[in-house]
């Protein structure tokens, strides 16, 4: 007797697929086997764009910080550069060196739960995740010392930064570079070499070359599958050109590659950041902006690269105080958009470490 | 340092391959006819010296007499970039050729263009809403959008 065999459909979320937010996934399956998959977006969606037609320049700051709410520091920055750009403001360069050791530290944050999600998505629960909430949890402490917040910072302004740093940050940051190496070696340990991680991760969801850069996909995910790409080196913003670092790349694209790209841009992080400590000049740390801000008509697009790749910011001003049209080019979408590509074929639990390996955070996606 | 590109030098190359398809170029931008967006498009990609491998972004804006779709292009190979720009004149219905066959990575912009603004990207092969529910009324990137 001849048995009737047919597919079906899984939903996977909207609740928490993995951690990274309220994502779905429709997967058509042939017994464990991926068929094909339909993500399904909108669940954090609260039209950012269209809100930030109808406020100031200055008041969308704040929104930023509720897109990737992993890297907040990172989305001002993206923000203040393309209004900057826009209006034609100079910053001091004191506050661009500021800028550039916390846009470092939240790169590290951010890889740090990029990298322990990562592992969470393949079944290591909770365990090497809280050894990342752990170092986290001392940059944390940092910008809680610059700017009273945790999470939503507001920090990076228009011309600058909202407060200089206290005289008990450059102490406390010199001893938290001088003791992540070590922390980044207890990972290693702990991870690189691990028998069930390799297993999971090699050779799974392999990105070409090719795919990567014709997805639009940047950052980690494009790095890591050989692309030497990245907006510090291809076009320097704020003073990235006065620092030594290496743009690290790998070449399979898989989701091993992925995770040791982020464990080695956290090393690279950490030798700027040491770069900024001793070069870091005295002076002022807000341009003058005038109180309500009319950039001059035109448009503009603004750059940075942020721990999930390239974040910009495209302005169109009509010369009012608010801008007239604003748009985010957001990383993590587009890192999703080869996301199809990659699962079809494979098993359902390695789509989860595929999907984990990308790196998103929902509140970018969305918007 | 990414080379912002002369529009006009490129602009006569595509003038070159498709007469008549430019309406304007400065600084680093081009205008083309909507009837060209996906020629260029592959023109742009695949012509020797140009390359542009990787579409950055792609958005839209509306001036409320026309839309204007901006594609941001980035070459990797050559670290050089080019802004181009279609107008769409029908708010009625506009239309635009999808370029998801030249840049996979406009699938999923696309959709949102076509969810916040209501463009069509004719070709896409999974044009509906991204962000909203289907059955939403309207587009909320129109500036005559009423809540």
């Amino acid at each position: 007797m001849a048995l009737k065999t047919e597919t079906f459909l899984v939903n996977a979320g909207p609740q928490h697929p993995s951690t990274h937010g309220v994502f779905r996934m429709r997967f058509i399956l042939d017994g464990e086997v991926i068929q094909d998959v339909e993500p399904v977006f909108g669940y954090l969606h609260r039209g950012i764009e269209k809100l930030a037609e109808g406020l100031t320049y200055s008041q969308d700051m704040v929104f930023t910080d509720r897109l990737d709410y992993l890297a907040s520091m990172t989305n001002n920055q993206a923000y203040a550069v393309a209004v900057e750009k826009l209006a034609g403001i100079q910053v001091p360069e004191r506050a661009e060196y500021l800028r550039v050791i916390m846009a470092e530290l939240m790169r590290i944050s951010s890889h740090l739960m990029g990298v322990g999600f990562l592992t969470n998505d393949i079944g290591a629960f909770l365990t090497p995740l809280l050894y990342m909430y752990r170092e986290r949890e001392k940059i944390l402490d940092l910008f809680d010392m610059v700017c009273g917040q945790r999470l939503t910072y507001n920090y990076m302004r228009i011309g600058g930064v909202s407060q200089d740093i206290p005289e008990e940050f450059l102490p406390a940051l010199k001893k938290f570079t001088d003791t992540l190496p070590r922390f980044i070696e207890e990972y290693e340990q702990l991870l690189a070499t691990n028998e069930i991680l390799l297993v999971r991760t090699k050779n799974v969801g392999i990105l070409t070359k090719e795919a990567a850069i014709n997805y639009s996909t940047a950052g980690p995910v494009l790095r890591a599958s050989g692309v030497k790409w990245d907006i510090r080196k291809a076009e320097p913003y704020s003073v990235y050109n006065r620092f030594n670092f290496e743009i690290p790349t790998a070449t399979k694209g898989d989701v091993y590659d992925r995770y040791r790209i982020k464990i080695e841009e956290m090393k690279q992080s950490i030798i700027i950041i040491k770069q900024a400590m001793e070069q870091l000049p005295q002076g002022e740390i807000q341009a003058k902006v005038p109180k309500v801000l009319r950039p001059p008509k035109g448009e503009a697009y603004g750059r940075i690269e942020g721990p999930k790749g390239e974040l910009g910011f495209y302005l169109v001003s009509d010369g009012a105080t608010n801008p007239y049209r604003l748009h985010i080019r957001p990383p993590s979408l587009l890192n999703l958009t080869p996301l199809r590509e990659l699962v079809i074929g494979v098993k359902i639990a390695d789509a989860m470490a595929i999907f984990g390996s990308i790196d998103i955070c929902m509140g970018e996606v969305d918007r | 340092m990414t080379v912002e590109l002369q529009a006009t030098e490129v602009a006569a190359k595509l003038e070159a391959a498709f007469p008549g398809c430019t309406i304007e170029s400065s600084g680093n931008t081009i205008v083309i006819k909507d009837e060209f967006a996906l020629k260029a498009a592959t023109f742009l990609k695949n012509a020797a010296g140009l390359d542009f491998n990787y579409l950055n972004f792609l958005t839209a804006t509306d001036y409320q007499t026309y839309f204007e779709v901006i594609y941001d292009l980035v070459s990797l190979e050559h670290n050089h970039k080019l802004v181009l720009k279609i107008k769409l004149n029908n708010r009625e219905k506009p239309e635009l050729a999808s370029v998801t066959g030249v840049w996979k990575g406009a699938d999923f912009q696309e959709r949102e263009i076509f969810d916040l603004f209501g463009i069509n990207f004719t070709g896409h092969p999974n044009l509906k809403r991204i962000f909203l529910w289907e059955g939403f009324q309207g587009y909320p990137l129109r500036k005559d959008f009423k809540q």
